[in-house]
C-alpha cells in the first residue's frame, strides 16, 4: 500500500520583549539558575500577573506578518497539568478566543499552509538533571512565548521543513523572535497521521511533542511515518497519544499512557482582563510592519535585477537585507548582491553571525568598492583580494589599490593579451574545440597569470571565446 | 471599645506613647487569645517597632497619617514579608512570605501597628472559622459561640478590643457574616477597590479585602486608607476617598427590600431587619419592594465558580518549593498526593475536589459554563435593581452565631450564605451592620448592597442608622484594652 503523511505543525516560539508575559522580570536566555524570577513567575502564593503590553503586539506583528486576522477581543485561560517546571499547576495561554485566527505561508511548490490560529501563553521551567537529582530552574518561567497552529497541510517533511525555515525568516525580519532553535526559542510540536494515498479521511493521529531542531523535527516525521505505516500494514490501528522523541536514538515513545489522558480543565483567567486591541491599533502595527521577505525576495529580483539565488540569501536575514539595501544606493544592485553572496557569504558562515551582520567593512565602504568594479577601474579579482584586506584592517578600498592595480585593462589592450594566450596554448585550444569546455579555463589562467588577476575573468572569457571561434571560422 | 478616632487623640494629646498603647495591645492580645484563638501568630515585635516609628514621627512634629499608630489584625491570608502566613492551613503552617501584600504596604505606610496575624477558615473555606487547622476562633459576645468565617479570628480580635481594626478578605461572605455573628462593621468594598496582590487566593474573580471595624466611620477611613489602583492587579480599580461624603443623611434615598431575602428567616432576625427599615424610613429613606428571582440560583453558582477558581488556585501547593511535604514516598507523583492529602484539611479537598468534577471535560458545560451564564444574569438583576433604588437592605445572614461543633451539613452551612454570596458574584460592594440582637442576646447583622463603586452611599446609610441607634446595638464585652 502507498501512504501518504499528514501532518499539522504547532510551533512555539518565544517573543523577545525585554520582560516576561506577567512580570518585569528579564527574558534574557542563560543566567545563573533561578535569578531572573520573582513571586509572579514562581507562583508564589498570592502574586498576580499583569500581562505586558509588548507581548500582545509583538504577538499581534507575528499574526498581521502571517497573514492572520487580529482579534479585538482574546482571553486568557488557564490550561492545567502538573509538572515540577510549572510553578502554579497551570500555564496561563489562550484557548476558545485566541489573539490571531487564520493566516498562511505559501511553499515554494504553490502550496498553501493555513493557519489555525496564534496565541499567546507563558513559558515553563526547566528541570535539569544532577546524577539522581533533579533541579528546577524557573529562569525560563514567564517568558512570553507565540503558538502557530496549522491545519493539517502538510504532506511530506520537507514541506514541514521549508515552512519552519520560512516562518523563521518571517519572524526574524519583524524582530518578534530570533527563532533560535538550538536555545529553545523555537520548537516543534507534530501531529502526523497515515493515509492511503488518494484516500479522503484522516487517519488516526500521533503527536510528537518538543522538537528542537531541523534534524529532530525531519526524523521524528520520518520514525513516525515507518511506525504507522508497519502497524496499518499489519492491519492495526495508531493509538491517538503523545509522543517524545530522543534526538539520541532517533525514535519517538508514548509520553503518557491512555488513563492520563490530558484534560487540561482549561476555563478563563480570572487575573487577567481580556485583551482589547483596537483596529486603530491593530491598523498602526500593520503599517509599521517592514517589508515582508517574501515580498523583498520579488522585489530584489524583479526591480533590482538580483539573481533570485542571491535575493534569497539575502532576504533570509533582515540585518543582511538593510546592509544590502544601503550599499546599493547609487551602484548597481545585481553587483552588489552577486559580491555579497560570493565573497562575504564565503567568509561569514554560522546563522548567528548571518543574523547578526556587522562585518569591519560598512555598507558605504562595499559601495565605494563596487563603484571601483563598475567604473572598470578594478577587476572583480582585485576587489576581491581587496575586500579581504579591507575586512581585515577595516580601513576603505583605495588604502589597499596600488597603481598597477588600478591600470585599466581597456578593450584593445585585453584583447591583445588574449589573442597571445591563444597562440600560446594551442593543445587547450583543440581540446575546447573538441568539446572540452574546461581547456577554456587554462586559458583564461594564463591571461589572469599575465595580468596578476587584474583583468575580468568574466570578460576575458567572453574575447577569448570570440577570438577561438573567429580563428576556428578562418580555418575552415 | 476604642476607634481609631480614640487612638489619634491619645497619640495627638500625648497622653499616651504608641509604644505605650502597642505593648498594651499586644499583651491584650496574648491574654485573651488563650481562649479566644482570634489570631493564628502575634507580632509584638513588629508591634513594637511600628509603634516606635510613630512615636519618633510625633516628636519630629511631624503630620501623622490618618492610621497611624492604629493597633490591628490582618487576616493570615495576607502575604507579610518575614511573617509566616498560613491561610490557616497546615499546608503553609510554615510558610514565611518573601513579600509583601498591597494593603500591608499601605497600612504600613500609614505607620498602622499590627498586632497579629488572624485566625481564618483553611484557606478562607468555611462559614464558622472551624474548618481553621489551628482551631476555630472564639465569639467573644458568647465565648461557646463560633466567631464566624471565614475572617472569624479578625472578628473576634476586633469585637474583643485587642485590635481597633481588622483587615480581612470576603469571598462569599467572610467579612460580613463574621462581623454581623460578632456585633460588628465589616465592608466588602467593590471587586476591584483593593488591591488583591499579595491575598493568597481562594477565587480570584470574587475574592476582595476590606475592614471590620467598630464603627462606620472606621470602616471608611480604613477603606480609604486601602482602596487604590495597584498595577500589579490587573482587576484593581480603586476608588475615590469615602470619609469625605459621609453626612450621615439619607433623606430621599429609596431602599430596596427584596422579599427573596427575607423568606423563612427566624423572627427575632426578621424584627431585627424590621426595625433597621423603619428606622431609615423614619430618617427620610423611602422603602421600596423589589424582586430579586435571582436568589434561589445564588448558592449554586456561587459554589461552582469559587470551587472551580480554588482547584485551579489550590493547584501550586505540592511542597516542592514551599509549604508542607510528605516525608516519605516513592514516586513524585506519591508525594504530592501525600502531600496534598495530609496538608489539606477536608472542607479544602471537598471545594477542590468539586472544583475539578465541574472544570473536567465532559461537566465543563453542564456546570461551569451553566454557572457563568447564571453570574450573568445575576450581574443584570443587580444592575437593574441598583438602577431602580439607591441600595438594599437585607440581613447579613439568616442566622445568628452557631455553637462550636453545631454539626452542620457541608449543604447546610452552605445554605447560611445564601444572602452573602450574590454580592460577590455580581462585584458589588455590601456592608453588615449591627441592628439587634437575637433572642440569646447574640448579633445579628443587617447588610446594606450598593452599587458598583457605591461605597459611599451605603456606609451612609449606616452612619444614618448607627447615629439614630447611638450605637446601641455595637455592645462589646469586657475584654481587651481598656483605655
Amino acid at each position: 500500500m502507498t501512504w501518504e503523511m499528514v501532518i499539522g505543525l504547532e510551533t512555539h516560539v518565544e517573543l523577545s520583549t525585554k520582560t516576561k508575559i506577567f512580570c518585569s522580570c528579564t527574558t534574557e536566555f542563560g543566567g545563573e539558575p533561578n535569578t531572573h524570577c520573582c513571586p509572579v513567575c514562581t507562583g508564589m502564593p498570592g502574586s498576580l500577573p499583569v500581562l505586558n503590553r509588548a507581548v500582545t503586539e509583538y504577538a499581534a506583528r507575528a499574526g498581521l506578518a502571517l497573514g492572520g486576522a487580529i482579534q479585538n477581543r482574546s482571553i486568557m485561560s488557564r490550561k492545567h497539568y502538573v509538572y515540577p517546571d510549572l510553578p502554579k499547576a497551570y500555564q496561563v495561554s489562550q484557548y476558545d478566543l485566541p489573539l490571531c485566527v487564520g493566516g498562511g505561508i505559501t511553499l515554494s511548490n504553490g502550496r498553501r499552509i493555513d493557519l489555525t490560529r496564534i496565541h499567546i501563553e507563558e513559558d515553563a521551567g526547566k528541570l535539569v538533571h544532577v546524577g539522581r537529582e533533579v533541579l528546577i530552574d524557573y529562569n525560563r518561567g514567564g517568558v512570553p512565548l507565540i503558538e502557530i497552529v496549522t491545519e493539517p497541510d502538510f504532506r511530506s517533511a520537507d514541506e514541514v521543513t521549508e515552512y519552519m525555515e520560512r516562518l523563521q525568516t518571517a519572524l526574524r525580519a519583524i524582530g518578534v523572535s530570533d527563532c533560535r532553535m538550538q536555545e529553545g526559542s523555537m520548537r516543534c510540536d507534530v501531529n502526523i497521521s497515515l493515509r492511503q494515498v488518494g484516500a479522503e479521511k484522516y487517519g488516526i493521529r500521533a503527536e510528537v511533542k518538543n522538537l528542537n531542531s531541523f534534524t529532530s523535527v525531519a526524523a521524528a516525521i520520518a520514525y513516525e511515518f515507518e511506525r504507522q505505516a508497519e502497524i496499518l500494514e499489519a492491519g492495526g490501528t495508531v493509538v491517538q497519544e503523545t509522543r517524545s522523541f530522543d534526538a539520541d536514538t532517533g525514535i519517538t515513545a508514548p509520553l503518557r499512557d491512555k488513563e492520563n489522558a490530558d484534560d487540561y480543565r482549561y476555563f478563563p483567567e480570572p487575573d487577567i482582563v481580556p485583551v482589547l486591541l483596537t483596529d486603530e491599533l491593530i491598523d498602526a502595527l500593520r503599517v509599521a510592519l517592514p517589508e515582508m521577505p517574501d515580498a523583498k525576495l520579488a522585489r530584489y529580483v524583479a526591480e533590482l535585477g538580483v539573481a533570485e539565488a542571491d535575493a534569497k540569501l539575502l532576504t533570509k536575514y533582515s540585518a543582511v537585507s538593510r546592509y544590502f539595501e544601503a550599499a546599493s544606493e547609487g551602484v548597481s544592485p545585481r553587483t552588489v548582491a552577486s559580491f555579497m553572496v560570493s565573497t562575504m557569504f564565503a567568509q561569514v558562515t554560522t546563522e548567528a553571525e548571518r543574523e547578526k551582520w556587522n562585518p569591519s567593512v560598512t555598507a558605504a565602504m562595499l559601495r565605494e568598492l563596487i563603484e571601483l568594479i563598475e567604473s572598470g577601474k578594478v577587476s572583480r579579482n582585485v576587489a576581491k583580494r581587496v575586500y579581504s584586506q579591507m575586512a581585515e584592517e577595516g580601513r576603505a578600498a583605495t588604502a589597499f589599490l596600488s597603481a598597477e592595480d588600478m591600470e585599466q585593462f581597456d578593450d584593445a589592450k585585453l584583447t591583445e593579451l588574449c589573442r597571445a594566450a591563444v597562440e600560446g596554448n594551442p593543445k587547450s585550444v583543440a581540446d575546447y574545440l573538441k568539446g572540452k569546455d574546461k581547456a577554456l579555463k587554462a586559458i583564461v589562467g594564463a591571461v589572469m597569470r599575465e595580468t596578476k588577476g587584474r583583468a575580468d575573468a568574466l570578460e576575458t572569457e567572453r574575447i577569448i571565446k570570440d577570438i577561438i571561434s573567429e580563428s576556428s571560422v578562418e580555418s575552415v | 471599645m476604642t476607634t481609631i478616632a480614640g487612638i489619634r487623640k491619645l497619640l495627638t494629646t500625648k497622653q499616651a506613647s504608641c509604644v505605650e498603647l502597642a505593648r498594651q495591645y499586644s499583651d491584650a492580645a496574648a491574654r485573651e487569645n488563650a481562649l479566644l484563638k482570634a489570631y493564628i501568630t502575634l507580632t509584638p515585635d513588629e508591634a513594637l517597632y511600628a509603634a516606635a516609628e510613630v512615636d519618633a514621627k510625633i516628636a519630629r512634629g511631624e503630620t501623622l497619617p490618618p492610621l497611624a499608630g492604629v493597633p490591628f489584625v490582618l487576616k493570615d491570608n495576607i502575604s507579610t514579608a518575614g511573617l509566616r502566613t498560613t491561610c490557616g492551613s497546615k499546608m503553609l503552617e510554615s510558610y514565611v512570605p518573601f513579600y509583601d501584600a498591597a494593603v500591608w504596604e499601605s497600612l504600613k505606610a500609614q505607620g498602622c501597628v499590627i498586632v497579629g496575624k488572624g485566625n481564618m477558615d483553611e484557606f478562607a473555606m468555611g462559614s464558622t472559622n472551624e474548618t481553621s487547622y489551628f482551631g476555630g476562633a472564639r465569639n467573644p459576645q458568647n465565648t461557646e459561640r463560633v466567631a464566624g468565617g471565614s475572617s472569624g479570628g479578625v472578628a473576634a480580635a476586633v469585637a474583643s478590643g485587642t485590635a481597633v481594626f481588622g483587615i480581612g478578605s470576603d469571598t462569599g461572605g467572610s467579612i460580613r457574616q463574621p462581623a454581623s455573628f460578632c456585633g460588628i462593621v465589616g465592608l466588602k468594598p467593590t471587586y476591584g477597590a483593593v488591591s488583591r496582590h499579595g491575598l493568597i487566593a481562594y477565587a480570584s474573580s470574587l475574592d476582595q479585602i476590606g475592614p471590620l471595624t467598630t464603627s462606620v466611620e472606621d470602616a471608611a477611613a480604613v477603606f480609604d486608607a486601602i482602596s487604590a489602583r495597584d498595577a500589579r492587579d490587573m482587576t484593581s480599580h480603586g476608588s475615590e476617598p469615602v470619609s469625605p461624603k459621609l453626612t450621615g443623611d439619607v433623606r430621599g434615598l429609596k431602599v430596596g427590600i427584596a422579599r427573596e431575602f427575607y423568606e423563612s428567616l427566624p423572627d427575632d432576625i426578621a424584627s431585627a431587619l424590621d426595625f433597621t427599615a423603619k428606622t431609615l424610613e423614619k430618617l427620610g429613606a423611602t422603602l421600596v419592594p423589589v424582586e430579586f428571582p435571582m436568589l434561589k440560583h445564588a448558592l449554586p453558582t456561587y459554589y461552582i465558580l469559587a470551587c472551580a477558581e480554588a482547584s485551579s488556585n489550590l493547584g501550586r501547593y505540592d511542597g516542592l518549593r514551599y509549604g508542607h511535604r510528605a516525608e516519605s514516598f516513592g514516586s513524585l507523583d506519591e508525594f504530592i498526593k501525600k502531600t496534598r492529602s495530609e496538608g489539606f484539611g477536608a472542607e479544602v479537598q471537598r471545594r477542590i475536589l468539586l472544583g475539578t468534577y465541574v472544570l473536567s471535560a465532559g461537566y465543563y458545560d453542564a456546570y461551569y459554563n451553566k454557572a457563568q451564564l447564571l453570574r450573568r444574569a445575576i450581574v443584570n438583576d443587580f444592575t437593574r435593581l441598583l438602577g431602580e433604588v439607591d441600595f438594599l437592605l437585607t440581613p447579613t445572614a439568616p442566622i445568628t452565631a452557631l455553637k462550636f461543633g453545631a454539626n452542620l451539613t457541608p449543604v447546610e452551612t452552605y445554605q447560611t450564605d445564601i444572602c452573602t454570596v450574590p454580592i460577590n458574584i455580581a462585584g458589588v460592594p455590601a456592608v453588615s451592620i449591627p441592628c439587634g440582637f437575637d433572642r440569646d442576646g447574640l448579633p445579628v447583622g443587617a447588610q446594606l448592597i450598593g452599587a458598583k463603586f457605591g461605597e459611599a452611599t451605603i456606609l451612609n446609610a449606616a452612619l444614618a442608622f448607627e447615629r439614630e441607634t447611638a450605637g446601641s446595638f455595637i455592645r462589646l464585652p469586657d475584654m481587651g484594652v481598656k483605655l
